[in-house]
């Protein structure tokens, strides 16, 4: 009896030991996609494996969704969660969880919105994208309520910030999305009226910092980075221009003076900053950490509403009715431009060398941009609005619109 | 089976029983850890644990977790609210039942928290869909929105259906909805609906606008100044008075708004002007004493006072603006109340940008538009 009772044990052990190696392959080939723009805030995956041809069968599954909402989706291992907004008045916040491998629903938690949920038709309470430290899922809302779940969907704490703090609000509803940095949350939640950034502590949701902000709507993101002494830093982008932070304590360590778009946000690539400011503003940050130095200035790759792109030495910009524009990373000339079908909100994000752009109608268009010019290699079309920043992750790229999600990959990773 | 198996079942019984029965202490402190949170992020420390707690009782209990909802504020609702999902959740995926006839009970107790009682609702439609849909003209007089919004839909939907065998009959079915309709959004559609019918009702009083105002201005506004300085018409309503304005003298004009909406356009009275804040003074006359909320909508800077006390105040412009965009609770006084809005204007030159005005209505907290006694 204990004899066999030793080997069932062992082949137990070995079962779980196989078990971990898989997993622990799953998880070197799998990137996570942490927050808006990918875990490093810059849209670019790491993974190749995403198909740059896509047909029908590329949707390797879809599901409903239980309300509105643009923000992207968040990926950890093999959970995907989603937030998004329903009711008559849109006050009903959900978060979503998925399985990645089959979008079967692993949990869901509702919320009432304690603040205004009063947006732009276009858009919904659901419009920043949560963030994840990997271990606990934070999420935002346009009515300001933010909170912490973990993985398996138990609520660590809640904050209602349109009810803590009353006039923060922007009738056309907000958009930016949280960021993570040296175990704080970062909240900008920056309006016409009471305008701020929150540096809440993500383990209590308590407030560690409070910045006064510009009195302006202010619909873009934080960016995370990191100096050369290892220091993380977070970037404020408002019509001012930006603000570096010490994420922990909140002290302000430079400005750039010189005015930024309210709409789309910068990108951090390899050391430098690609700034919606005066068009397209690239600074680079000086080796002490002090105000960083203007590289090259250029209005040709002003972007719409999307995000600039960084990859490769290249800059893309894509401005809201479908001019994809791209200039070379070291002196911002032109090089290209690409009429594709827009119009656009979504940011493109790229994988294995391609740029995948999703325009309103919810249309997929991969575009090589290696060559010359541009080339749109393929089309994919969901026949829903999308609004969002699709998410990439498992091989797959996450597109979600108002009432759907669906996973788009090569039939054989499913 | 063997008598020692016989009473190991029973001891393991009667260890479960004692457990459920010492589990209601626990499950009582942590509703009250729950029921503890607070603004700006306080008691949120010790609703984690709770939460944890309150999350992994048998469904059977979901009934005392809603009933702790009565009186809890909305910071609680939400640390509340989440358990119950996921109480609900695990008995989905467990196969346990919800114990639906004490929901059913909950539910109909209108004395309970509107959205505890519409979550009692919607876990009775997620395991019997067919009860929940034969529930709902119960709720068309409903204190809580949600339940009466889909009872009123229902009778919209009932009226619809009429339109094409009997249009006349479909008239007094949407006219029925309207009677009980309170949003404003379901107000506008069945009023379109009924005048495509041919039996248009009056918009303006459907809503309860106060459309009798006086209204005086310009003050200046130059770069914003006007939002925080008080003009005389804040320290002293005397609406005989005549002051010094932007660009001269000034005195209250009598207004009267025939909007559907009941816009008090300042820009009509007054020109279209930039950089300028203006008043709007009207009398409200109630029988009692009573709660009441003021409900605003605009897309200009605003200031609203009740009886000279200040309710809220915003410096937005020209973002957006809705019917019912902003909801503040006062109290009014038997006999005359007077309403006083700031209304002010920027300096922004765009086309979409000429709007200097504000609709306002008084209604009860279900959103039943009151109108002045006198």
């Amino acid at each position: 009896m204990i004899t066999r009772f030793y080997s069932s044990n062992k082949a137990l052990q070995i079962a779980l030991f196989c078990l971990m190696l898989t997993r622990l392959a799953t998880s070197l080939i799998a990137e996570d996609w942490l927050g808006f723009r990918g875990s490093r805030g810059d849209g670019v995956a790491t993974d190749p494996a995403v198909p740059h041809r896509l047909d029908s069968q590329s949707i390797l599954w879809s599901v409903d969704l239980p309300g509105r909402g643009l923000s992207s989706p968040v990926i950890v291992g093999d959970r995907l969660f989603v937030t998004a907004s329903s009711g008559a008045r849109l006050d009903r916040l959900h978060v979503i969880c998925f399985n990645v491998s089959d979008g079967s629903l692993r949990w869901e938690r509702q919320f009432w919105a304690t603040g205004r949920t009063m947006t732009h038709e276009k858009i919904s309470p659901a419009a920043p994208t949560p963030v994840s430290d990997g271990k606990t899922l934070f999420a935002l809302f346009s009515s300001n309520d933010c909170l912490a779940l973990d993985l398996e969907g138990n609520l660590l704490w809640f904050r209602g910030l349109g009810r803590d703090y009353v006039n923060a609000s922007n009738s056309l509803g907000m958009s930016s999305s949280l960021v993570f940095a040296a175990g704080i949350l970062v909240t900008q939640v920056e309006n016409d009226s009471e305008s701020f950034t929150l540096g809440l502590d993500a383990q209590t949701g308590l407030n560690r910092w409070k910045l006064d902000r510009p009195k302006r709507a202010n619909w873009t993101s934080p960016t995370v980075y990191r100096e050369r002494s290892g220091q993380v830093r977070v970037l404020l982008q408002s019509f001012q221009g930006v603000t570096a932070v010490d994420p922990f304590s909140g002290r302000i360590l430079w400005n750039y003076s010189e005015g930024a778009s309210t709409v789309p946000s910068a990108t951090w690539s390899d050391g430098r900053l690609y700034l919606p400011s005066n068009g397209l503003t690239v600074l680079e940050l000086s080796p002490d950490g002090s105000v960083p130095q203007q590289i090259w200035r250029s209005t040709q790759l002003r972007p719409g509403t999307p995000s600039p792109v960084v990859f490769g030495g290249r800059v893309y910009s894509l401005n809201d009715g479908g001019i994809l524009t791209c200039g070379d990373g070291s002196d911002g000339k032109r090089l290209w431009q690409l009429r594709i079908k827009g119009p656009f909100s979504a940011t493109p994000i790229s994988a294995g060398g391609r740029l995948y752009c999703v325009n309103e109608a919810g249309l997929v268009q991969v575009v090589d941009p290696s060559q010359n010019e541009g080339t749109v290699t393929s089309e994919l079309a969901l026949g829903q609005t999308v609004i969002g920043t699709p998410s990439i992750s498992t091989g797959s790229l996450f597109v979600r619109s108002d009432g759907r999600l669906w996973r788009i990959g090569t039939p054989s990773t499913r | 089976m063997t008598v020692a198996s016989l009473w190991l079942l029973s001891a393991l019984a009667l260890g479960l029983q004692s457990a459920t029965l010492a589990a209601a202490p626990s499950l009582k402190a942590s509703l009250k850890s729950l029921r503890s949170v607070g603004p700006e992020g306080l008691g949120n420390e010790p609703a984690k644990s709770a939460w944890r707690r309150v999350a992994s009782i048998e469904a059977s209990s979901l009934p005392l977790v809603l009933e702790s909802m009565d009186g809890a504020n909305d910071y609680a609702l939400n640390w509340l609210r989440s358990a119950v999902d996921a109480v609900a959740q695990k008995a989905t995926v467990s196969g346990r039942p919800l114990p639906v006839e004490t929901l059913h009970r909950f539910l109909r107790d209108r004395t309970h928290h509107p959205r505890a009682r519409r979550l009692a609702f919607e876990l009775i439609r997620s395991v019997q869909p067919e009860m929940a849909r034969s529930l709902l003209p119960e709720f068309l007089d409903d204190p809580a929105p949600e339940l009466r919004r889909d009872a009123v839909q229902q009778r919209c939907d009932a009226a619809e259906a009429k339109v094409a065998l009997d249009k006349a009959i479909a008239i007094v079915e949407y006219r029925k909805a309207l009677a009980f309709a309170r949003e404003a959004d379901q107000l506008d559609s069945i009023a379109k609906k009924l005048k495509e019918l041919g039996s248009p009702v009056n918009l303006s009083r459907t809503f309860g606008w106060v459309t009798a105002w006086k209204l005086i201005g310009p003050f200046d506004n130059t770069t914003g100044v006007g939002f925080s300085r008080p003009y005389p018409p804040e320290t002293s309503l005397d609406l005989s008075s005549e002051f010094e304005g932007k660009t001269g003298r000034i005195k209250w004009a009598p207004y009267e708004t025939t909007d559907d909406y009941g816009m008090v356009n300042f820009n009509a009275p007054l020109g279209t002007l930039k950089g300028v804040v203006g008043y709007a003074a009207a009398e409200f006359w109630s029988k009692s004493a009573r709660p009441v909320q003021i409900r605003l909508g605009s897309q200009n800077g605003w200031k609203v006072w009740v009886n000279g006390k200040p309710t809220f105040g915003r410096d937005e412009y020209h973002r957006a603006s809705e019917i019912d965009q902003y909801r503040m609770p006062v109290m009014l006084v038997p006999g005359r109340n007077f309403i006083l809005v700031k209304c002010l204007q920027n300096e922004q030159t765009e086309d979409w940008a000429a709007e200097w005005q504000f609709q306002l209505r008084v209604t009860d907290e279900q959103g039943t538009p009151l109108l002045s006694s006198q």
